[in-house]
């Protein structure tokens, strides 16, 4: 299976030096995605999923820089290219999708220019081939009447219209890869299934990888193919959905499984995992999670190195669940 | 579209009228122009006909129909100082006015939005730093001291720039300016900058404060992971997000140019509408003020008017809510 992968992080460091102290977001992540593969990452808000994501798309602002590790796309190395050089890969082989489709639309643009900017950013095109190749990418995600929506502007359209046109505009060029970070979570159910259905259509149609950055494991378990699991700014645990959701060995997997809603029986409080996330800017060398952790000890307060469990199933712990 | 010029001029209208009551009752409040227009020593008689000759010894209502019956005919009635009829006064003295704020507005506009812009790309930068503190400078001087400072520097010490008058005129397609000479332009620069400054610094701020908030904004970052040049997210996405809310401060501040010269005017010896203005309150030249603050009125109902078209071109969120009003 690991010649098909294509796209490598290799002990990925996002830190954020701000005056207050440096925040590492994101320490030492290091996973691949396949042609054909959904990779969900999932952490509560500050895990450093969304900073993962846009490390990977070189889009960390100012006081944030990548500190180390290893981004690649078929071989290539992306992490040390200037804006220029990324731009090409930005939106042409890499595309992301954002949380909030009532935002990611600039609300004075039409569609139709906000599509055409996306293909005139790497290609020259002639207005009747991008105008073909719009409408294709707004049927392929089930817009109804594409014709329409190309000339209309956002605030015309509900949000979950906006969002197949985000990912329209993501699939526009064909890319390798997609980042999709919480791309459902602002939309009601109905429509969230409904994305998720077409989303994973193109996956397989296509053979692009996705990165599907979510806090809600019950879409994971539907969607993923590989889910990761990340806890203050580091990875818990990583293997195949099977894995992580039947089998899952870390203490932090296994809570957040607990805390799922519909694992709950109906009536009974939903349990949740007490105390709060550390600090990021007084992490210790040991495992962030190890304070709110039933079965912490003084070992965790060493760095953890990762154990391999299976040829997919990975977990930074010391004392994980035998079972 | 349509409705919405008719609903519009029927308010400017409204407005118009009010604001001709306040200025007609306002004006009674500040004095009695006979006492000042007629000599100390003149009998009773006297007094008695200049009232009368003024109009002023009938009832307000009546002073305020005749008024109104005659500006809506053109006719603003006659300087009780210079004796000639108002707008003539006023036409004469409205291109000194509109030069100097229309040099001191493209000054502003020219020199704010590129910085402001700047600075709120880059707030961390030193030019960034050097920006704001620019214009926390440019608040906070009075325009009087600031025009006085300028006219020490550039008139006095370093005589480079002549102080007072608009210099040379000149007159090309039927219109006679001072911007049409070389001399003309070097009267007005000064006098213009000291104008805008303030102006400058505050459209400086919005435009930094309104760059930074879009900036953060989901659209912007989706822009740049589509691969869109920077400068086409700065000038398409970042630039066309901020005018909404620099339009409206804009065609305040462009009033406020316009008008409100009177302080840079006086500074300046320009002989614009803001010295005319103040020289008319001294003696209560009443016809003559009632006539200038008119003008203002129509000047803001004007340009709030054009802000009003040029939000709806720039943002088609107003064009609809409009439409869903109407139907």
């Amino acid at each position: 299976m690991s010649d098909t992968f294509f796209f490598k992080v290799d002990g990925l460091n996002t830190w954020f030096f701000t005056r207050k102290g440096t925040i590492k977001s994101v320490r030492d992540i290091s996973f691949e995605v396949a042609r054909g593969e959904v990779l969900g990452i999932v952490g509560e808000s500050g895990s450093g999923k969304s900073v993962t994501g846009m490390s990977i798309m070189g889009q960390i602002d100012e006081p944030g820089r990548i500190v180390s590790g290893s981004i690649s796309l078929d071989g290539q190395e992306l992490t040390g290219l200037d804006f220029e050089e990324m731009r090409h890969y930005r939106g042409n082989r890499i595309a992301m999708v954002f949380q909030n489709p009532l935002m990611t639309l600039n609300p004075l643009m039409r569609v139709r220019d906000q599509m055409y900017e996306a293909i005139s950013a790497h290609e020259s095109v002639p207005r009747k081939e991008m105008y073909d190749r719009c409408i294709e990418a707004l049927r392929s995600v089930g817009i109804p009447s594409p014709e329409e929506r190309l000339n209309a502007y956002p605030h015309e359209m509900s949000g979950g219209m906006r969002q197949r046109v985000v990912i329209a505009i993501a699939l526009l060029l064909g890319p390798d890869l997609i980042i999709a970070d919480e791309p459902t979570t602002a939309l009601d159910v109905t429509i969230q299934a409904q994305i998720i259905y077409q989303i994973r259509r193109q996956i397989d149609e296509r053979g692009l990888g996705m990165i599907w950055i979510t806090h809600d494991l019950s879409t994971l378990s539907e969607l993923a193919d590989r889910i990761m699991v990340m806890y203050a700014g580091a990875m818990m645990e990583i293997g195949t959905t099977e894995e992580i959701i039947g089998a899952a060995r870390h203490p932090y997997t296994r809570k957040l499984l607990e805390s799922v809603p519909s694992r709950n029986a109906p009536g009974e409080k939903l349990k949740q995992i007490p105390g709060n996330m550390p600090s990021l800017l007084t992490l210790g060398e040991g495992c962030p999670f190890a304070n709110r952790c039933e079965r912490m000890t003084d070992i965790c307060r060493q760095p953890v190195q990762a154990r391999q469990l299976s040829e997919t199933h990975r977990i930074w712990c010391y004392h994980p669940f035998e079972d | 579209m349509l409705s919405f010029v008719l609903q519009r001029l029927f308010q400017s209208v409204i407005v118009v009228l009010i604001m001709s009551i306040v200025l007609f009752v306002g004006v009674r409040l500040i004095g009695n122009p006979v006492d000042i227009l007629i000599s100390s020593e003149a009998s009773e008689a006297d007094r008695v006909a200049a009232v009368t000759a003024l109009g002023l010894d009938k009832p307000l209502w009546e002073q305020y129909a005749i008024f109104l019956g005659n500006a809506v005919q053109g006719d603003w009635g006659a300087s009780f100082v210079y004796k000639e009829p108002v707008v003539g006064i006023l036409l004469q003295r409205l291109p000194a006015s509109l030069e100097l704020g229309l040099v001191a507005f493209i000054l502003a506009v020219g020199i704010s939005i590129p910085a402001g812009l700047y600075a709120g790309l880059r707030p961390q930068s030193l030019p960034g730093r050097g920006i704001m503190a620019f214009s926390l400078i440019g608040v906070s001087i009075p325009t009087f001291w600031q025009g006085m400072l300028l006219i020490v520097a550039f008139g006095i010490a370093l005589p480079i720039l002549p102080v007072g008058d608009r210099g040379e005129l000149a007159t090309h397609f039927g219109i006679t300016s001072s911007l049409w000479t070389l001399d003309g332009w070097s009267h007005v620069i000064m006098p213009a900058f000291s104008l805008a400054l303030l102006k400058m610094s505050l459209l400086m701020r919005v435009t930094r404060a309104a760059t930074m908030e879009i900036c953060r904004l989901d659209f912007v970052k989706f822009a740049y992971a589509k691969g869109v040049r920077s400068r086409s997210v700065v000038v398409g996405h970042i630039l066309r997000n901020a005018l909404v809310p620099l339009v409206t401060v804009t065609g305040i501040e462009l009033g406020n140019l316009l008008a409100y010269g009177v302080i840079t005017e006086t500074v300046f010896s320009w002989p614009g509408l803001g010295k005319l203005l103040i020289n008319s309150i001294k003696v209560l030249d009443r016809p003559m003020i009632v006539a200038q603050l008119t003008y203002t009125a129509l000047l803001f109902i004007a340009i709030n008017f054009i802000v009003d078209i040029l939000h709806m071109i720039i943002d088609p969120r107003v064009k609809s809510v409009l439409r869903r009003r109407a139907a």
